[in-house]
């Protein structure tokens, strides 16, 4: 196709541009027919508008699987939504009833392990981030770090079942499944930080520096009091990676059933082994026969709910802190 | 006044290396005490990092390597019982951008303070004086006595400039650094710096780092030019302006490169 990149001046000027002082008479400053639409210049917008329909139907498309999650779980769930089906134990072989020990269970194997995984974490990633020098000993922290996060979980709960239930004698229990957890979540909660650390400018910590502060003191006074909403937020988002779970756990301490009074909040010693929401829906969905059909979409809906509530209060939180952060 | 130093900061075949690049090449200098020393050259040429090495913040940038000597108050600050913390007390650097720290007015004021001494050495009147004093020593005690408590990142540039200069002062530095201090200032901000740094002058070391040929001359008593981290001239502003010996010094200060 021919474009035309060029237009010649034509006669339709008007006396108003005519009278311009800019516009010299046979030159390129023609007047009327000036920055309109090429051929070529209306391909270019044909393809950025596709080009913007494209990205944005992708977006959005990332709202369907969502809605479509969230609607089916709570349709099919619908029977059983109550308080009492989070209150109650399963009852009549796991076929009725509620689901409280593995909640318990769940809340019991993610707050151990987030206690150990949250302040190794926290601290290692401020050692890599301030103090760490480009050696090579540093440079190995850093590919372990890099590299445990790629292992899959399949491998952590094996290691899990070698490390904490065999070698260190803790056997099938919370704190067994709790550490091969903790494991598995240290590499994203040391990665966050990092991200949440090196976002304070380096000049607020130039500034301290250059009035004889010591590491210790710049990162105390200024840096983590300006990183602290991100790392928490980090913190808090692995949450639902530690809930949900399932491999580690059951190769580690967790139990298809085990019988505790309803409602009871201190169920489990952390030697004992527990009951977890993950593991208990993979549980009455493979392994009972007969049980009442909204229950395993119920025991969905109570782990993804609880998982988007904390998910919620990290982000509150992160408002509430940064909010203050400007006082 | 230590009457075995005439001079505040003097070197002797300093050597600088950030890896293998060499940005400093025996460099030779002395400057003089409470007088304005100013640092010009083209970018690139080593100011910030001769700088930085008077309280050799630049070991904290990473990968670099140090030889030659240097001593500040006389002191060779190499010496291994050298506090690294009590020279950068006494040697102070202000940046080209305002950097206060994002904490209130008065706390970034006191902020020397409460990392230099234990808590209980520092009652609210020790720290309310020197608030006071600082502030009214670089002009903004009047502006912003209400007003201490404000976050200090939410002040106009030049009196963030002026607060970076003021929380220095209550750890009674002898030497402040300044590198290109005004070049993110506007004129007035600019004038106002530089009256403050005339009015500093006799009580403390400056030296500024600029890009701006008429600044080095408006405020300093001593110029030294560098390049490619070499110092090719040394001597007082006025006859290096008007008389450069160099003949590269002449084309820098006549605007021929830069
Ligand atoms: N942290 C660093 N690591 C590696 N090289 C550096 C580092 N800092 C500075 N350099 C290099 O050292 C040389 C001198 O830099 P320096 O910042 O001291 O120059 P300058 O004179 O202050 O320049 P400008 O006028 O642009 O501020 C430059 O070539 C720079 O690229
Ligand atoms: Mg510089």
């Amino acid at each position: 196709m021919t474009d035309v990149p060029f237009q010649e001046p034509t006669s339709e000027v008007s006396g108003l541009e005519a009278g311009r002082p800019g516009s010299s008479p046979g030159g390129a400053a023609g007047g009327g027919r000036r920055f309109v639409r090429t051929a070529f210049v209306r391909r270019k917008e044909r393809f950025e508008a596709w080009a913007r329909g494209v990205f944005l139907a992708m977006a959005a498309a990332m709202i369907v699987p969502l809605v479509a999650i969230v609607g089916h779980l709570t349709y099919e769930a619908w029977p059983s939504l109550e308080l009492e089906f989070i209150l109650d134990v399963p009852r009549r072989g796991m076929t009725e009833g509620g689901i409280w020990p593995a909640f318990v269970g769940t809340l019991y194997l993610v707050g151990l392990s987030l206690a150990v995984a949250a302040p190794i974490g926290v601290l290692a990633a401020v050692y890599l981030n301030e103090y760490a020098r480009d050696n090579w000993f540093n440079r190995v922290i850093q590919l372990a770090v890099i590299n445990l996060a790629g292992v899959p979980s399949i491998v952590h709960a094996l290691f899990g079942l070698g490390a904490f239930v065999y070698a260190a004698r803790f056997g099938y229990s919370i704190l067994s499944a709790s550490l091969t957890l903790a494991i598995m979540t240290l590499p994203v909660i040391i990665a966050s930080t990092r991200e949440a650390l090196a976002a304070v400018p380096r000049a607020f910590r130039e500034a301290c520096w250059n009035v004889g502060a010591t590491r210790w003191q710049t990162i105390r006074s200024i840096v983590l009091p300006n990183s602290i909403s991100g790392i928490l937020t980090g913190v808090i988002l692995q949450v639902s990676r530690a809930a949900g779970e399932t491999a580690p756990i059951m190769f580690t301490g967790a139990v298809f059933y085990k019988a505790i009074a309803r409602g009871d909040l201190f169920a489990y010693r952390l030697d004992e082994q527990c009951m977890a929401l993950s593991m208990h829906l993979y549980t009455v969905t493979t392994q009972v026969p007969n049980v009442r059909e909204s229950v395993p979409y119920a025991t969905a809906v109570v782990l993804l709910a609880s998982v988007l509530l904390v998910n919620a209060t990290a982000i509150g939180l992160r408002l509430w802190l940064r909010n203050r952060k400007r006082w | 006044m230590n009457p075995t130093a005439p001079h505040a900061i003097t070197t002797k075949g300093l050597n600088l290396w950030y890896g293998t690049f060499q940005a400093l090449v025996d460099v030779n200098v002395a400057l003089p005490h409470g007088l304005i020393t100013g640092m010009i050259g083209p970018s690139g040429c080593g100011k910030t990092t001769l700088l930085r090495c008077f309280n050799r913040v630049n070991e904290r940038y990473g990968g670099v390597t140090t030889t030659g000597e240097i001593r500040v108050l006389g002191r060779n600050i190499y010496d291994p019982d050298v506090s690294l913390i009590e020279l950068r007390k006494a040697v102070g650097m202000v940046f080209q951008r305002p950097n206060p720290l994002p904490i209130s007015v008065y706390e970034n004021v006191v902020f020397g303070l409460r990392i230099h001494h234990p808590r209980r050495e520092l009652s609210r009147a020790r720290l309310d004086e020197a608030v006071e004093r600082a502030l009214t020593e670089v002009g903004l005690w009047a502006d912003l006595k209400d007003r201490l408590h404000v976050r200090a990142t939410s002040l106009q540039l030049e009196q963030q400039q002026k607060l970076c200069i003021a929380r220095l002062l209550p750890l009674k530095p002898e030497v402040i650094l300044l590198d290109e201090p005004c070049s993110a200032l506007d004129v007035e901000g600019t004038r106002a710096i530089e009256e403050l740094m005339c009015e500093l002058r006799g009580r403390y070391t400056l030296i500024i780092v600029t890009h701006n040929m008429a600044q080095a001359r408006r405020i300093s008593d001593e110029c030294v030019f560098m390049l490619l981290g070499q110092i090719i001239e040394h001597r007082r502003t006025e006859e290096l302006f008007l008389h450069p010996a160099d003949p590269r010094t002449a084309d820098y200060v006549e605007g021929r490169y830069g």
